[in-house]
């Protein structure tokens, strides 16, 4: 029977087909944790007296959410999970190493895997073909202890992609442009794969971007085909020997299709508090910014830094707009410093950071005053998402967000792209 | 879990409430449940707290518990002394959230749409039933899969773990 990516990365792991709907207890290959839902895992391991990684290599500890730590609670939740991996042997990644979703693909996942992550974004390595998904402490905590998770084999929506963007638009704007079609549930308990001429031409950078907000539509991952492009990506990250090519089985069945022309795609805002809430830029320009965030996991790569530069170049933000920039990982600010970039910021007037979630989670470096806008990168604008419920946060592409931190108001990176 | 009735004011709360406004990421520096709960929906709904008495039911549109994964979410809500929540739909993270940590959830589209607010609720989880004592009308639920129905019965998936390690 023809079967859909993620029906194929179930079965190699249960040892037979499956089908949508059913319930697998399943094999995991790699888990993760970060430092908000991390102690609260070890905790129920400690009650269940569990404290053990069953594969410690690839059972990976991030201090991301709150790196450097703002404050002694969260210094004593970092100390909890270095203990942890001291104990267990499992992977520590530091306060300097950046954002998880980001580390995972550069380094741990490989296509054909089943990922858990106690982080609801951890959809971002389906990218690679893998099988990815958010759970919460208790069930990652569990998997890390026995290996194994169980899983309800999701149905498919086939996101078929054609064309290119345009000049001034990015991956982040198809994956608004989507979110807004289908709303903040309209791929609930299912699995999204990119497929179509458009997902082929993407480059890993853009696939991830596209994964990482695939549970913005409630969906469990975002798959792409693992084709020659992983194979680039994974040789880039010297480790060619993880790529196998794995793809969804000609006339499998979907539960949906939803066809999209990049070609068409604007530049799009989500407007406050939602990220269905979807607009074009040119329908929100004008709106005045107190702040601009550009990193996360969603956009906070060595791509996404170039496109902000390009347009931050000899220009400076506007004197009433923050610009708070702060890479995704330890490699990208490498790159970004080799690059330059991180002059073209500190000249522009930006505040940079070291590597880390930053000022999207809202307990660190950016929390936003009483009534203040704020236009990020991130992948989430929910009321009180970056620390102050009376603020209203707009979603954008890097090149809108750079724009805009110019502008002092929402602006079409258009008018900013030679 | 097994054998319970509940009956309790309910709560009603619209679509796509997400696990930020449940319990805001700033309060998140502890693993006290009450702690957690004292802050339970006070982005939305600063009063919350004071008004929800122990065996309250809160009532939702689609999609309850939306965005990140924080487990915290469905134990803010149980600590609060909330029975259950009926809604819609609820996003999957969350619904395996709670369904892990021992908070009843219960998918009722019917319930959930024409239940106000102040309304007077018995929910009985065995068999699957709402019923809305003020407007006198009985609704029927989703069942959940017979492996889910092991973990609710165990009291969530902790219970299950320790069960198991018992029989081996």
């Amino acid at each position: 029977m023809a079967s859909t990516l993620a029906e194929k990365i179930i079965a190699s792991h249960v040892g037979r087909s499956v089908e949508p709907g059913e319930i697998v207890v399943t094999g995991v290959d790699v888990a993760a944790l970060q430092d908000g839902t991390g102690p609260l895992a070890i905790m129920q391991l400690q009650e269940l007296d569990m404290v053990r990684a069953h594969n410690p290599e690839k059972t990976i500890l991030f201090l991301d959410h709150a790196a450097p730590s703002p404050r002694k609670e969260l210094s004593n939740a970092h100390m909890s999970l270095r203990e942890f991996a001291a104990r267990t042997g499992a992977v520590l990644s530091e306060i300097s190493e950046g954002i998880c979703h980001q580390r995972l693909v550069e380094e741990y996942v490989s296509p054909g895997d089943i990922l858990i992550g106690a982080d609801s974004h951890t959809c971002t390595s389906g990218a690679l073909a893998a099988f990815a998904t958010g759970m919460g402490s208790t069930d990652v905590g569990i998997g890390i202890a026995t290996g194994k998770t169980w899983l309800r084999v999701p149905e498919t929506l086939r996101v078929v992609i054609a064309g290119r963007f345009a000049t001034g638009v990015y991956a982040k704007d198809l994956m608004l442009h989507l979110i807004g079609m289908i709303g903040a549930d309209g791929a609930t308990y299912m699995a999204l794969e990119f497929v179509g001429p458009g997902a082929e031409a993407m480059s890993m950078p853009e696939r991830f971007t596209l994964s990482n907000m695939a549970v913005e539509a409630g969906a469990k991952t975002g798959l792409f085909a693992a084709d020659e492009e992983t194979r680039r990506y994974l040789d880039e990250q010297g480790r060619g020997s993880d790529y196998r090519e794995l793809a969804a089985d000609a006339g499998a069945e979907h539960a949906r299709t939803v066809e999209i022309d990049a070609g068409e795609v604007e530049p799009n805002v989500s407007a406050p508090h939602a990220v269905e809430n979807t607009r074009t830029v040119s329908e929100a320009a004008g709106t005045r910014v107190d702040q601009v965030f550009i990193g996360t996991c969603t956009n906070g790569r060595i791509e996404d830094l170039r496109v902000a530069a390009e347009i931050l170049e000899r220009r400076r933000r506007h004197p009433g707009t923050r610009l708070i920039i702060t890479p995704a990982s330890r490699s990208t600010y490498v790159k970004a410093a080799a690059e330059g970039l991180l002059r073209i910021f500190a000249e522009a007037g930006a505040t940079v950071t070291g590597p880390g979630c930053g000022a999207c989670v809202g307990v660190h470096g950016g929390i936003l005053g009483d009534g203040e806008v704020c236009l990020a990168t991130q992948n989430r604008n929910f009321q009180g998402r970056m620390g102050n419920a009376e603020a209203f946060i707009y979603l954008a592409s890097p090149a809108t967000a750079a724009a805009t931190a110019i502008a002092g108001v929402i602006a079409d990176p258009r008018d900013y792209l030679k | 879990m097994s054998g319970m009735v509940f009956e309790g004011t309910a709560h009603k709360f619209g679509r796509d409430v997400d696990t930020d406004v449940i319990i805001p990421a700033r309060h998140l520096k502890t693993t006290s449940p009450d702690e957690l709960a004292a802050h339970c929906m006070e982005d939305i709904d600063r009063d919350f707290i004071n008004r929800v008495k122990p065996g309250d039911i809160i009532v939702a549109e689609q999609n309850f518990g939306c965005g990140s994964s924080r487990e915290q979410a469905p134990v803010a809500i149980k600590a609060a002394g909330v029975a259950c929540v009926v809604a819609v739909s609820f996003a999957r993270i969350f619904y395996r959230n709670a369904i892990n940590i021992g908070l009843p959830i219960l998918v009722c589209p019917e319930a959930a749409r024409e239940t106000e607010s102040g309304d007077l609720l018995r929910v009985d989880l065995d068999k699957g039933e709402v019923t809305n004592l003020t407007r006198g009308k009985v609704y029927e639920a989703e069942r959940f899969p017979e492996f889910m129905q092991k973990i609710v019965a165990a009291g969530g998936l902790m219970g299950y773990v320790k069960e198991r390690q018992k029989e081996q």
